[in-house]
């Protein structure tokens, strides 16, 4: 029972985590229909900025200091990609798709030579070594924060999007944006703001990476498919939608890992995935519309 | 304008021909051994970007999972030729080292040619027509259709990696020496591959040139630029974009086939999400829906490819990277766009259109 305990939880870390990456991408597929892929390189960034943190602040009060840090750099690179290209591409989605891939083979690249091939490790705090053992499972501090830094980072979004104004003007353009902009709404301001968050929001996924494991420039690549898989699964711009999706993939993903092996588990996951959409096209949160599609 | 019609007809075929004498008889006779072999690589991946062309150029789906198709040709060849040098009772080395006593059951079928050979273009078709009509029966299409390939992708690169002694893992399948008894090292045996790879991608041209211009190919168009318009006239969508979908796929099974002898090679190294997305971007440099640009554009890429990889270790992402930008960006249209602003002539007809009509409906209503 305790080890099917520690599985689950494991597998509710890891889907925390994809929520965290999926957000920014399903916001900015939501509202703008742009596929960004290079929103993995966002994740690198975070990841890279932890690693250099690390070294400056020592690593007791590293991670706090990085999360803040990464947010915004990685939220400036983000609004940067969206003002120098995406803008250009809107209505082209499949194009906007193949331009931020480009982008990323770039960063990754750029990782590359600044920080050479080989995975480095950022190290985690003291404080965060151990863990708490609950019904015979040990539940380590590591992943018990990045659940927390999670549940945090979706109560504020969750109360951005609902209680402030910029939040509701989000909304408005994400249901519809020509009926927003002859609203008066700034379209192109909450864009801006959109691409932001959800792109300071991988910068922070980066950071809480760095808890799990070792970086590298391909970090990225390694988790963009599978928030993508949630961004499907959930249901386009639906906050509630990715939350149950992510926890959903990251939990069946760790279950089927644990019986039989990793490489079979992926698979499964996609044939889960493929099957929930025969039975809700549009994922499992979406709004009701009589749009033809 | 029938005579005119007539003089360009005349006019195309002149130039196959003599594509096809310069590509079989001239430049085997003048090109090294290395040369020739590179260029048979890159043909390979030219077959798979007329696959992706008419999936993705004429019908509007952009797949960035041909990594898979091709995969699962190469491994049908693979497994194939494994087979043949194990002998009738062998194991293939890499079993051995994996402690497999035996040849697993999937494998034992491509013992036999009359199964193996089909079976390079029938599975990969056969995981395209099935994933297809799950997907676009549901009118899954645009975004969400290119990231469920390219997850299945990555999901297939995992199991190859994870199944070790079923797959020999990231290694691949390796030191496939002979075909059919002949040694694949032996140059004459080298040119003859090369020139059946040639052959396939002039009859995989030909095939898709016909689909193209057939009936069939009007409507696939119309399906990339108004899907639900074509399902008002009475159309079933779903039929035509499987149809497109697969016969893309078993294109991309056969190049997978042939690029193991070829190479010698098949790993999850050259299937992953990077190698399908490189597929793509020959494609996009040559101008998607003109079929000549697709294959153009490929071979193009890949030269550029290996002279910046010989020269500079890291120029070819930047390189890579900035093409993706550039060309996708700025000239959607690619080569075939220059074309166009040499001849002066208003753009070619079938480009995708910027808007889909269904969300300028979406916005009205």
């Amino acid at each position: 029972m305790d080890i099917y305990l520690s599985q689950v939880f494991t597998g509710l870390s890891i889907g925390s985590v994809l929520l965290l990456i999926a957000l920014g991408l399903t916001f900015t597929f939501g509202q703008m229909g742009v596929i960004n892929l290079a929103h993995g390189e966002l994740i690198m960034a975070g990841a890279y900025t932890a690693y250099m943190v690390g070294g400056v602040f020592g690593e007791s009060v590293s991670l706090l200091v990085a999360l803040p840090v990464a947010f915004a750099l990685a939220g400036t690179m983000g609004l940067v990609l969206e003002r120098v290209l995406i803008r250009r591409l809107y209505g082209r989605p499949l194009d906007t798709l193949l331009v931020t891939w480009g982008v990323s083979l770039l960063l990754q690249q750029v990782a590359r030579d600044i920080f050479g091939a080989p995975n480095v490790n950022a190290k985690a705090p003291e404080w965060l070594g151990g863990g708490v053992v609950v019904a015979g499972a040990t539940l380590p501090y590591a992943r018990l924060f990045i659940i927390a830094l999670v549940a945090l980072s979706v109560t504020g979004i969750w109360l951005y999007m609902t209680r402030l104004p910029q939040g509701r003007r989000m909304r408005a353009v994400m249901q519809n944006r020509q009926l927003a902009a002859v609203s008066g709404i700034a379209t192109q301001a909450v864009d801006q703001r959109t691409f932001f968050i959800g792109s300071g929001l991988a910068g922070m996924a980066g950071v809480a990476l760095t808890l799990l494991g070792p970086i590298g420039p391909s970090l990225g690549t390694a988790y963009i498919v599978d928030a993508f898989l949630v961004v499907v699964a959930g249901g386009l711009g639906q906050l509630r939608g990715a939350v149950f999706a992510a926890i959903g993939l990251g939990v069946i993903q760790s279950l089927v890992e644990f019986k039989t092996q990793a490489s079979l588990a992926k698979v499964l996951c996609f044939v889960a995935v493929v099957a929930l959409l025969q039975v809700r096209p549009q994922g499992l949160v979406s709004v009701r519309s009589r749009a033809l599609t | 304008m029938t005579a005119l019609l007539r003089s360009r007809r005349t006019h195309g075929r002149a130039v196959f021909l003599l594509i096809g004498f310069v590509g079989l008889v001239v430049l085997p006779a003048v090109m090294s051994e290395f040369r020739l072999g590179l260029l048979a690589k890159y043909l390979c991946f030219a077959i798979v970007a007329v696959g992706i062309d008419l999936a993705w150029g004429y019908g509007g789906m952009l797949t960035l999972g041909q990594g898979l198709f091709f995969g699962l040709g190469g491994y049908a060849m693979g497994m194939f030729l494994k087979l043949q040098e194990a002998g009738p009772d062998g194991l293939p080395d890499f079993m051995s080292y994996n402690g497999l006593e035996k040849v697993p059951a999937f494998w034992q079928p491509f013992r036999h040619a009359w199964f193996a050979l089909p079976a390079v273009l029938l599975i990969p078709m056969g995981v395209a027509a099935g994933l297809g009509a799950l997907v676009f029966r549901q009118r899954i299409r645009g975004a969400y259709f290119a990231i469920l390939t390219q997850a299945l992708a990555a999901a297939f690169v995992i199991l190859l990696i994870g199944q070790q002694g079923y797959t020999a893992g990231t290694n691949g399948l390796t030191n496939m020496k002979t075909m059919f008894g002949y040694d694949l090292n032996d140059p004459t045996n080298q040119r003859n591959v090369y020139l059946a790879v040639a052959v396939c991608l002039a009859i995989v041209y030909l095939v898709a040139r016909q689909l193209v211009h057939s009936r069939y190919g009007r409507l696939l168009i119309a399906v990339r630029d108004g899907e639900d318009r074509v399902r008002f006239l009475g159309y079933n969508p779903t039929v035509v974009k499987v149809l497109a979908f697969t016969v893309s796929a078993g294109m991309a099974g056969l190049a997978g086939a042939l690029f193991v002898p070829v190479v010698g090679i098949m790993s999850p190294a050259a299937l992953g999400i990077v190698p399908s997305l490189e597929l793509l971007i020959g494609v996009a440099v040559g101008g998607r829906a003109t079929l000549v640009g697709a294959i153009g554009g490929t071979v193009l890429v890949n030269y550029a490819k290996t002279g910046l990889s010989e020269h500079f270790a890291s120029g070819w992402l930047y390189f890579q990277g900035a093409l993706f930008i550039l060309v996708v960006a700025f000239a959607p249209k690619g080569l075939a766009g220059i074309r166009d602003v040499i001849r002066r002539r208003a753009p070619a007809p079938d480009m995708p259109m910027t808007i889909e009509p269904a969300n300028v409906l979406e916005a009205v209503g």
